[in-house]
């Protein structure tokens, strides 16, 4: 019995790893005293998450240490599926990286959560113009009347499509101000079965998805102020609707299909003529041999509101508890300036916030029709998020996948995702 | 059950006289077995503190002290601790930076009304009963390998062991693409023999038992190795003896393997419910919030993860964990009562 017992206490604790888990991360804080610039070279780490872009990054570091011989800049490259959980153990225990890359859904988390230090300053000494930037960027990284981000890029959402798939049906390539029939008869004719090619795909997905077809519908995701849900008007329905008919119709592989390959894949294997994408796709797509002329994109398609596609990009901010605030604010102040943004360009990686410099993306890859992505900011809305915007994405996603897979129908699937999402919103208070 | 002693008796039934009636696996050895547990070894060796030995032993103490140290202040540091603290924590209402508020109870009162909670629960407990059938694939490629004279036994052995060494991760990502609905290597395969496969991992009636069989097949090296050297330690003479009394192969390994390495068994049979009540990278490679079947995948570990670190809620999270723990001491005491019905100590 005795060896079994030993057996027992070690079988038993296994489990507490998993407890430990639950553990990790506790205190708050956020000093804000003034920079106190440091005498000594110092070092100061850079976390971001796109490796796409490392190149682009390293530039503009090496160039800010050029004209400040003191400060170094590491960057440290985690992978977006992991940045956040990362990122939020690291700020709980004090040890952010000093200025990391921010989004849309998280910087109202970390703003209200005194994790982010306030850019008045910053912008003050490196006199950055705030109108050089897309306005409805600047209002997403404004939390209570407080800058906390500097618009690094933006992305908004275009229609890739494949080129010979359209020729092989002689069809014309869709123009810039086609309209959501357009789309949809296009996929419907671009199905071949036989062949295994799908017109279109309808994915699950909300930025490359129904965060545009709902508003060019005329409804909205979530309101203005970020506390009531959209989900339950009949302009929603309608942008839902316009994906749920494309799966039902077998103009798009199915959630399952779509599931175990992705339809970014599909695309790239010439199994899907036309895919929503964000301009971030611009440059996958340019450094692909056979990918290169094959394809091309389209601005989204003009709803019963016209043509909107949802912006989103990313801020550069600063962890309130920096030991190095004032390398931090210079190293900010740089990569919000005009000079950083032309690097961003030249590198094509995403299109860069800072107003004046999109040419140089849009030329940079001149075989790709990117001026659709660029004039498309002029109607766009402002990404969807609230304080705590991952506790809805997660009743979205849950939701959504069930309508999609017809598991409900899409009025009472969507009423549903309205009555849950606001109770979600009311917790946030 | 009757079907199934039929078969083993027409199994060993060709060697001639079948041992002691047709009883069951086990019951033949029991009798020879003296009375578990009780081995006199130990009691001798409490004589020896005796009162001359005591400096040496106080010594002894000491040094025992030093080894045990630096293990006890990693079981404090990294498990205690943590246990304590999510213990407080799930009384509180814990912001996802830190800061917390104390609830009391409501956390647990709130597990209650959570049905996508008992739903993960009965997943992981579905999951769990498929992981254990590994258990009996393992004992037979282990009785197997052990055949005396068998080529290439080191060869079988590394590419049994292979998976344990490579990270889930990984075999969960090569996995996925086997299993492709559309172009995967596992439908290819059926196709040829007239059988249209589904979306394995996104059919909402197989995607469980799809990763199940992963999770079995990654655990399948740790537990052939040790049932490998359970039954090399089977003293020979016994298969000698029944050998004389003209017993099979399948009768030996049913009425002397089976029995002596009873205790190997049930060792393996804890650790794979443990593993499998905890089931999470497999779940979160494999599966995900966007694919149809994660309702029927995901596990109760997933969902901790998902409301603590997704949703921000870890207060919550702390509590659901402290379910998990009790789940899985109750359902590992619950086997340490039954193992007295069938585990045989030598």
């Amino acid at each position: 019995m005795r060896r079994t017992s030993t057996l027992a206490a070690t079988a038993v604790l296994t489990p507490l790893l998993v407890l430990g888990l639950a553990a990790c991360g506790q205190s708050t804080g956020g000093a804000t005293a003034d920079a106190q610039p440091e005498s000594g070279p110092v070092t100061i780490s850079y976390g971001i998450w796109d490796k796409n872009q490392m190149p682009a990054m390293q530039k503009i570091a090496d160039e800010f240490h050029a004209a400040n011989p003191n400060v170094t800049v590491k960057i440290q490259v985690t992978p977006f599926k992991q940045y956040f959980t990362t990122l939020q153990t690291a700020a709980a225990g004090g040890g952010a990286p000093d200025v990391f890359w921010m989004n849309g859904p998280n910087v109202k988390l970390y703003a209200a959560n005194q994790q982010l230090l306030p850019l008045d300053q910053t912008i003050s000494r490196a006199k950055l113009d705030l109108a050089k930037y897309p306005e409805a960027l600047v209002d997403l990284y404004t939390y209570d009347g407080k800058r906390y981000g500097i618009p690094k890029d933006f992305d908004t959402i275009g229609v890739w499509y494949n080129k010979a798939l359209f020729d092989a049906k002689k069809l014309a390539y869709p123009k810039d101000d086609w309209t959501w029939a357009d789309f949809q008869s296009a996929a419907r004719t671009l199905t071949d079965k036989t062949k295994g090619v799908y017109g279109a795909a309808a994915p699950v997905e909300d930025q490359a998805g129904f965060y545009d077809t709902i508003p060019s519908a005329g409804g909205q995701v979530i309101d203005a102020a970020g506390t009531k849900s959209g989900f339950d008007s009949p302009e929603a329905l309608q942008g839902i609707e316009f994906w749920t008919s494309l799966v039902k119709d077998g103009a798009s592989p199915t959630v399952q299909q779509m599931t175990d390959t992705s339809p970014g894949d599909m695309f790239k294997a010439g199994k899907v003529a036309m895919y929503w994408n964000g301009s971030w796709a611009a440059v996958e797509y340019n450094g692909v041999p056979e990918l290169k002329d094959a394809v091309n994109v389209a601005p989204v398609p003009a709803g019963p509101k016209g043509q909107v596609s949802v912006i989103h990009g990313l801020g550069n901010v600063i962890y309130a508890k920096t030991k190095h605030q004032d390398a931090a604010q210079k190293f900010v102040g740089f990569l919000g300036g005009e000079r950083a943004a032309q690097i961003q360009a030249d590198a094509g990686a995403v299109i860069p916030a800072y107003e004046g410099t999109q040419e140089a993306w849009v030329r940079a890859m001149p075989q790709f029709n990117l001026k659709a992505y660029v004039d498309e900011v002029a109607t766009a809305v402002p990404y969807p998020a609230s304080k705590n915007t991952k506790a809805w994405t997660t009743l979205q996603t849950d939701l959504l996948t069930k309508v999609w897979n017809g598991e409900v129908d899409a009025a009472t699937g969507l009423k549903d995702l309205a009555t849950q999402m606001n109770a979600a919103l009311a917790k946030e208070k | 059950m009757a079907g199934v002693l039929t078969d083993r008796e027409q199994a060993s039934g060709s060697v001639g006289a079948t041992a002691p009636g047709g009883a069951p696996w086990g019951s033949g050895s029991r009798g020879d077995t003296p009375a578990p547990g009780r081995r006199p070894g130990r009691s001798g060796r409490s004589g020896g503190a005796g009162r001359g030995m005591s400096r040496m032993r106080r010594n002894d103490l000491f040094w025992a002290a030093v080894f045990i140290l630096p293990t006890l202040l990693g079981l404090v540091v990294f498990y205690l601790w943590p246990v304590v603290r999510t213990l407080l924590i799930s009384f509180t209402e814990t912001g996802p930076f830190g800061g917390s508020e104390f609830v009391g109870l409501a956390n647990y009162g709130a597990l209650f009304g959570d049905a996508r909670l008992w739903e993960t629960m009965l997943n992981t407990l579905k999951f769990t009963v498929v992981a254990l059938l590994g258990i009996p694939v393992a004992l037979v490629v282990a009785a197997l390998l052990s055949t005396e004279g068998l080529r290439g036994v080191r060869i079988y052995r590394v590419l049994y062991f292979l998976p344990v060494v490579t990270m889930p991760a990984a075999v969960g990502l090569i996995w996925r693409t086997l299993y492709n609905g559309d172009v995967g290597v596992i439908n290819a395969l059926l196709g040829l023999v007239g059988v249209e496969g589904t979306n394995w991992l996104s059919n909402p009636a197989t995607a469980l038992y799809a990763i199940a069989a992963v999770g079995i097949w990654l655990s399948l090296g740790t537990q052939i190795v040790i049932f490998l050297a359970a039954i090399q330690g089977v003293p020979k003479d016994l298969y000698e003896a029944a050998a004389l009394d003209g017993a099979g192969r399948i009768r030996q390994f049913w009425s002397i393997t089976l029995p002596q390495i009873s205790p190997s068994v049930f060792f393996i049979s804890v650790l794979a419910v443990i593993g499998a009540l905890q089931t999470f990278d497999l779940i979160f490679v494999m599966t995900g919030p966007t694919n149809p079947a994660y309702p029927q995948t995901e596990t109760i570990v997933a969902q901790f993860y998902q409301r603590g670190f997704v949703e921000n809620q870890q207060g919550y999270a702390a509590a659901i964990a402290l379910v998990i723990l009790v789940v899985i001491v109750a359902v590992t005491a619950l086997q340490f009562r039954l193992q007295k019905k069938w585990v045989h100590y030598v």
